[in-house]
């Protein structure tokens, strides 16, 4: 498993009820199916992740976070709610996370350092938009319309009343290290947040 | 007609018509005392019965869903896109039942059969039935094959409220069901295109009150003009220009009310052919079944609350152009399904045939229906 996700994983106990925006092909869907009896749902909008959801027992709706929200779905009826690397692609990232924390108790988000130092100086020494593993598209092409730092991300929580139960910051390969731990915002290229509006 | 069988054809088929002697109470109030089931059965059922699937039909459906009664029929049945061997509904996993619903018009009891009480056709006589007496039927052939649990219980639109009726009146009795272009209830629009069409029949000279059979008649333009309007509403604008645009028969107009236009010619021809093989007042039981469908009139509106008994988990599948059934009515149950927490999957196949895309095999709309029932096939150990 990718070893965000493993991370993740650690974090839902057995039985919760769990709704995965963006849920890809399923693997932790899937995963925490079998591994911790939990139910839920993935949405999805990329026919062949449906497909292959649909083939290997994940529940999954099609839909669209940008056109569809969330409106579809009572509050707290779930335990926890994830999105992996999707924030940065969604219209309108702050009612996403509104809406997270209106349907589920606990939020997990992931998404890319647009402050990870290697951006930063794609962006000093060539003047041009950084391309990293974590963002491989161009300004044209990319689907990562939303791309915020860390930093950007924690104030928005302030903003919103939002706490930060906790964080662990990762590198490309997913690696935990020191030196990211020290440095989130300038070493650390992918954050797994988990976000509450309980005390 | 094919010369030969294609390999993934369940091949010559033979339906067979079941008697059933223990008395059935409708939803109306009235009591059939013995009835006919006609069905076919592709596949085989496995040594402990779990490899079953149900094919619920439409308004105009039957028994006939797949394969070929004779190597010079037409058309194989009316699903042979998805069943058969290697198809979505795989006939080497599942064993496969199609049956024609009570009040149908081919084989099964219904208003054309002899009424034992009078020795003549039940013609207006026949009871109304619902969705539910059909569901209630049905679980009686699964009692007489020795059905225990459907894998799945699958239907198109008509078919779609049969298998999400199962699901609440047998819920330990229904693993899957699969709901195919359909919706929780008919709109005020849905209905008024059903009393259009029952309109038609009712008007037409020929009909007798229902009783056409005692004067050797047949209320042939009342059943066309019902397939008409029914048929236009199974297509699409866009299918239709596709297919017919403003074409005309001749090169010009001929400034009279004949059937200039392809498409004129093509209802006409589809409405002639349809009254002579289709029963008027099983026409009109279809069409009042679809329009007293609504699981949720007992529960105040509240699906989900109608929902609370189903166990199984649902498949739900819709087509963006279909107008009858709208993607929209198919979220309204997956919405429902999500709050009473059932399990559900649900995708909008992007199709241009509007609601006659779920009997066309589309690839996306194959891959998922594959997807799905591959692994319901696992999980029954087929």
């Amino acid at each position: 498993m990718r070893p965000d996700l493993d991370i993740i994983q650690q974090w839902v106990t057995p039985g919760q009820h769990v709704l995965d925006l963006g849920c890809g092909d399923g693997t932790l869907l899937d995963f925490l199916q079998r591994e911790r009896n939990a139910t839920g749902f993935g949405l999805e909008i990329n026919p062949d992740h449906i497909t292959t959801c649909m083939g290997r027992g994940v529940s999954v709706i099609e839909q669209n976070l940008d056109t569809q929200g969330l409106d579809n779905f009572d509050d707290g009826m779930f335990d926890i709610v994830l999105m992996t690397q999707a924030l940065q692609a969604v219209r309108r990232p702050d009612r996403v996370i509104e809406e997270m924390l209106r349907v589920g108790r606990e939020g997990i988000v992931t998404f890319p350092n647009f402050a990870h130092w290697r951006l930063r100086w794609g962006l000093t020494l060539s003047g041009r938009m950084p391309e990293s593993n974590a963002l491989p598209y161009k300004w044209y092409n990319t689907p990562n319309i939303r791309l915020c730092t860390f930093k950007d991300f924690e104030a928005l929580c302030r903003q919103k009343g939002i706490r930060i139960k906790s964080r662990r910051v990762v590198d490309c390969q997913h690696q935990n290290s020191w030196l990211a731990r020290a440095w989130p915002n300038l070493l650390g290229e992918i954050a797994i947040y988990r976000i509450t509006r309980e005390e | 007609m094919p010369d030969t069988l294609p390999a993934d054809s369940v091949g010559l088929v033979s339906p067979e018509t079941l008697h059933f002697d223990q008395p059935i109470a409708l939803a109306c109030g009235q009591t059939l005392d013995s009835y006919d089931l006609v069905v076919e059965t592709y596949g085989t059922l496995n040594s402990d019965a779990s490899n079953a699937v149900l094919i619920c039909h439409a308004l105009s459906g039957h028994h006939h869903a797949a394969g070929y009664h004779a190597m010079d029929e037409r058309k194989p049945g009316w699903w042979d896109s998805c069943i058969g061997p290697g198809k979505p509904i795989d006939t080497n996993r599942f064993f496969v039942v199609s049956v024609n619903n009570l009040g149908g018009c081919h084989g099964s009891t219904g208003p054309a059969s002899t009424n034992p009480a009078t020795g003549k056709p039940y013609g207006p006589d026949f009871p109304v039935i619902t969705v539910t007496d059909w569901v209630e039927s049905q679980a009686r052939l699964a009692d007489r094959l020795g059905i225990e649990q459907w894998a799945a219980v699958v239907g198109g639109s008509l078919g779609g409220m049969q298998a999400l009726q199962w699901s609440l009146s047998y819920p330990d009795r229904v693993r899957h069901a699969v709901v195919i272009a359909s919706t929780p209830k008919l709109s005020a629009q849905n209905i008024a295109f059903n009393e259009v069409a029952r309109q038609a029949i009712t008007s037409d000279r020929e009909f007798h009150e229902g009783r056409y059979y005692d004067f050797n008649a047949i209320p042939r333009r009342g059943l066309m003009l019902a397939r008409m309007v029914g048929h236009i509403t199974y297509l699409s604008d866009a299918s239709m220009g596709e297919k017919f645009g403003r074409e005309l028969r001749d090169e010009a107009y001929q400034f009279g009310f004949g059937a200039e236009f392809q498409v004129e010619s093509y209802l006409r021809y589809q409405g002639e052919r349809f009254s002579e093989s289709f029963d008027a007042n099983t026409y009109l039981l279809m069409t009042r079944a679809l329009d007293y469908f609504d699981p949720a009139w007992e529960t105040n509106g509240d699906l989900a609350k109608a929902l609370a008994p189903a166990k199984c988990e649902y498949l739900v599948l819709s087509f963006s152009t279909d107008w009858r059934f709208s993607p929209e009515r198919s979220e309204e149950m997956v919405n429902a399904m999500i709050s009473a927490r059932k399990k559900v999957s649900y995708a909008e196949i992007d199709a241009p045939w509007g609601h006659d895309a779920f009997l066309i095999p589309t690839p996306r709309y194959t891959d998922v229906f594959t997807a799905y029932l591959d692994r319901v096939a696992r999980e029954v150990g087929a």
